[in-house]
C-alpha cells in the first residue's frame, strides 16, 4: 500500500467514523475498515472505481465532492479524507470549508508544487513541468490549482483553519514540517499531509 | 383463470386497515419463492414487483408460460442467486396474479369487484406482504429489492419496518410521484375508461374486456420505459416488412408495430381494473408528504444498509430522484451506498441485461451477507 495511505492510517484514531472524499479503488478506505475498524463511507466520481468499491463490500456514493458534501449535516465524521484532489476542484476553498463543516478533522493530502525538480523543470525548459507525480501536459491536466505546501500553510492562515499536524513525504521518508524547516520540506517533500481542523 | 387456482396462497386473517379506510381480513396474498430458506432463517430476500409485474420473479411463468420478469437478475447464480438465497415475491394487493384485487368477487354483491374495490396504496401493499414473515418464521429479511414501484414498496418497507431488513435496494424509482408520472399514469387509465367495453370497471359481468383502451395504456406507457436513443438505435425510421411508405395509417414503422405487439400480448395477461388500481398507488406514493415534508425522517430508526441505484437514460424515474433518497439517507448518518449505471435502455434497464447493473447487484448483495450490519 502506498506510505501515503500508512500515515493517514495512523493518524486515524480507532472505531472513528470516516469519508474519504475521492476514494479511488477503495484502498484506504478497506485497510482502514479492517485495521482501525472504522465506520467508513466513500465519494467517488468515477462509475468504474465505485463498481470496484461494491465489489470490496465499501459503502461508496458516486458523486462529485464539489457538489455532493453538502448533503451531509455538520461534523457527521470525525474524519475527512482528501488525497490529492483538493488541486483537481474548480474552487479549492469552498472544497476546504466543506470537509471542515462535514468533518470534526480533515486530512489533506497534496502534490507539492515547490518541489524542486518541478521548479527545476519550469527554470530550465521554459515550459509547465512535467513530472514523476505530475504528468500531464497543460492542457489536459486535471490539476487545475496547483499549490506548494507552503502556500497550503499560508492558505490555513488566510481560510482560518487549523494545522494540526503537517507531514513531508519523500522517497518513502516521513518527516514533520515546521515554521524553521518549511523552505526545505517545500523544496524537497514530494508529498504533504496535513491534519487540519476548526 | 382455471389455472389460476393452483397458484400459492396465503389467506391473511389478520384485519389489515387500509389508508383509504377500509378494513379487509381473510385475504389471498398469492405469492412464488425460489430457492430454500437455510436454518438460521437469515438468507430470504423479499422482491417486490413493479407496475404490470407478478410474484412470477424468474423461470417459467405457469400462466403466460414466458420467462419470469427479473430472469436476468434472478436465479441459481445470478446477481440474486437462489442457490444462497431464498427468494420470495407476493402478488401486490390490487393485482391480478392471485392477489386480492378488483377481479375478484365481492361476497356482499356477488359481482366482481370492479372499481367498488378499495383504493389500495403502496403502504397498503407492504403492510400486507409483511405477513409472509411470520408466515415462514422469517424474523429479518436479508434483503428487500425492487425497481420502479417495486423500489417504492422497498422503502417504504423499511420505513414500516425499521428492523426486518438487513439491506434494502430500492432501484430505479421515487420517493414522491412527480406530476409528469401522475400525468402519464393518468393517460394510461383514461384511455381504459376511453374504451366503450370498459363499462365503468363491470366488464366481466358482460363478458367482454376493454382490450384497445388498456393496449393504448400499455402502449404509453412503454415508450416512457424506453429512452430516445435506445428507440433510434433499435427501431430509427425502419419499416415494417415494405420497401416504402404506404400512405394510409396501418403500422408503417417498425416501432408502430412494436408498439401495437406490446399493447396486444399485455391485454392477454393483465387485467384493466388491477392497472387502474396499481397505478393509482403509485400515484399516491409520497413518502415526503407522510413524513410532513422531510424525507429522512421515514427511515430515522432504521440500521438497514441501503443500495440505491439509478441509469443515466431512465427519464422517468431520473437519477436526481434517487439521490434525493441517497441526500435524506445521508442526512440521517444512515448507511446508503449510490451508483448510476450508463445504459442506453432506458427505465426499463433494471428488468434488462445489463451487465454493470447486475455486476453491483451481486457484488453488494453478496459482500453484504457475511458482512456483520
Amino acid at each position: 500500500m502506498k506510505t501515503e495511505y500508512k500515515i493517514i492510517a495512523n493518524i486515524i484514531e480507532k472505531n472513528s467514523n470516516v469519508l474519504d472524499v475521492g476514494c479511488d479503488d477503495g484502498t484506504l478506505m478497506e485497510f482502514l475498515k479492517i485495521n482501525k475498524n472504522t465506520n467508513i463511507r466513500g465519494i467517488e466520481i468515477s462509475k468504474e472505481k465505485v463498481q470496484i468499491c461494491i465489489a470490496k463490500g465499501l459503502t461508496v456514493i458516486e458523486g462529485n465532492a464539489e457538489f455532493d458534501l453538502k448533503q451531509f449535516p455538520n461534523y457527521s465524521f470525525d474524519y475527512v479524507v482528501l488525497g490529492q484532489t483538493l488541486q483537481a476542484f474548480i474552487n479549492p476553498e469552498v472544497v476546504i470549508k466543506e470537509l471542515l463543516r462535514v468533518g470534526k478533522k480533515a486530512i489533506v493530502t497534496i502534490p507539492n508544487f515547490g518541489h524542486w525538480k518541478v521548479r527545476l523543470n519550469l527554470l530550465s525548459k521554459g515550459t509547465m513541468p512535467i513530472t514523476n507525480s505530475l504528468p500531464h501536459s497543460w492542457y489536459n491536466t486535471p490539476n487545475i490549482h496547483m499549490c506548494t505546501i507552503k502556500d497550503f500553510v499560508k492558505f490555513s492562515e488566510i481560510i482560518g483553519f487549523k494545522i494540526f499536524k503537517s507531514l513531508a513525504l519523500r522517497n518513502k521518508n516521513i518527516s514533520d514540517i515546521n515554521n524553521s524547516n518549511l523552505f526545505i520540506k517545500n523544496l524537497f517533500g514530494e508529498l504533504g499531509i496535513f491534519l487540519i481542523g476548526k | 383463470m382455471n389455472t389460476k387456482d393452483n397458484i400459492k396462497k396465503l389467506i391473511i386473517e389478520k384485519p389489515l386497515k387500509l389508508d383509504c379506510g377500509q378494513t379487509i381480513n381473510n385475504f389471498p396474498l398469492a405469492y412464488e419463492t425460489y430457492g430454500s430458506l437455510n436454518e438460521n432463517k437469515d438468507n430470504a430476500i423479499l422482491v417486490f414487483h413493479a407496475l404490470t409485474g407478478d410474484q412470477f420473479v424468474t423461470g417459467t411463468n405457469p400462466i403466460t408460460k414466458k420467462d419470469g420478469w427479473w430472469s436476468y437478475a434472478v436465479g441459481p447464480n445470478k446477481s440474486i442467486d437462489t442457490n444462497k438465497y431464498f427468494v420470495i415475491c407476493a402478488n401486490v394487493l390490487g393485482g391480478c396474479m392471485g392477489s386480492f384485487g378488483p377481479s375478484h368477487e365481492n361476497p356482499k354483491t356477488k359481482m366482481i369487484y370492479g372499481t367498488d374495490f378499495p383504493v389500495i396504496t403502496i403502504n397498503d401493499m407492504v403492510n400486507a406482504q409483511v405477513n409472509l414473515l411470520d408466515f415462514f418464521g422469517i424474523k429479518k429479511l436479508f434483503s428487500v429489492v425492487g425497481g420502479s414501484m417495486g423500489g417504492m414498496q422497498v422503502l417504504q418497507f423499511v420505513s414500516n419496518f425499521p428492523n426486518k431488513a438487513k439491506t434494502a435496494i430500492p432501484i430505479a424509482c421515487t420517493s414522491s410521484h412527480s406530476a409528469q408520472n401522475i400525468a402519464f399514469n393518468e393517460l394510461g387509465r383514461q384511455a381504459i375508461a376511453a374504451d366503450h367495453n370498459w363499462l365503468d370497471g363491470k366488464y366481466t359481468s358482460k363478458n367482454t374486456v376493454p382490450d384497445k383502451g388498456l393496449a393504448v395504456a400499455r402502449m404509453a406507457a412503454h415508450i416512457t420505459y424506453l429512452s430516445k436513443k435506445g428507440l433510434q438505435e433499435k427501431f430509427g425510421r425502419k419499416l415494417q416488412e415494405r420497401d416504402d411508405l404506404k400512405f394510409g395509417f396501418d403500422a408503417d414503422f417498425q416501432i408502430e408495430s412494436y408498439l401495437r405487439y406490446q399493447g396486444s400480448v399485455f391485454v392477454d395477461r393483465f387485467d384493466a381494473n388491477s392497472y387502474l388500481y396499481i397505478t393509482r398507488a403509485m400515484d399516491y406514493f409520497d413518502l415526503i408528504k407522510q413524513f410532513n415534508g422531510n424525507l429522512s425522517n421515514a427511515f430515522q430508526n432504521t440500521k438497514t444498509k441501503f443500495f440505491v441505484i439509478s441509469f443515466t437514460s431512465d427519464w422517468l424515474y431520473p437519477t436526481q430522484e434517487n439521490k434525493d433518497i441517497v441526500i435524506a439517507l445521508n442526512a440521517i448518518g444512515a448507511n446508503v451506498g449510490f451508483v448510476e449505471i450508463e445504459s442506453d435502455k432506458g427505465h426499463d434497464s433494471f428488468l434488462l441485461d445489463v451487465p454493470d447493473f447486475l455486476k453491483a447487484l451481486k457484488n453488494f448483495l453478496d459482500k453484504s451477507f457475511t458482512e456483520k450490519i
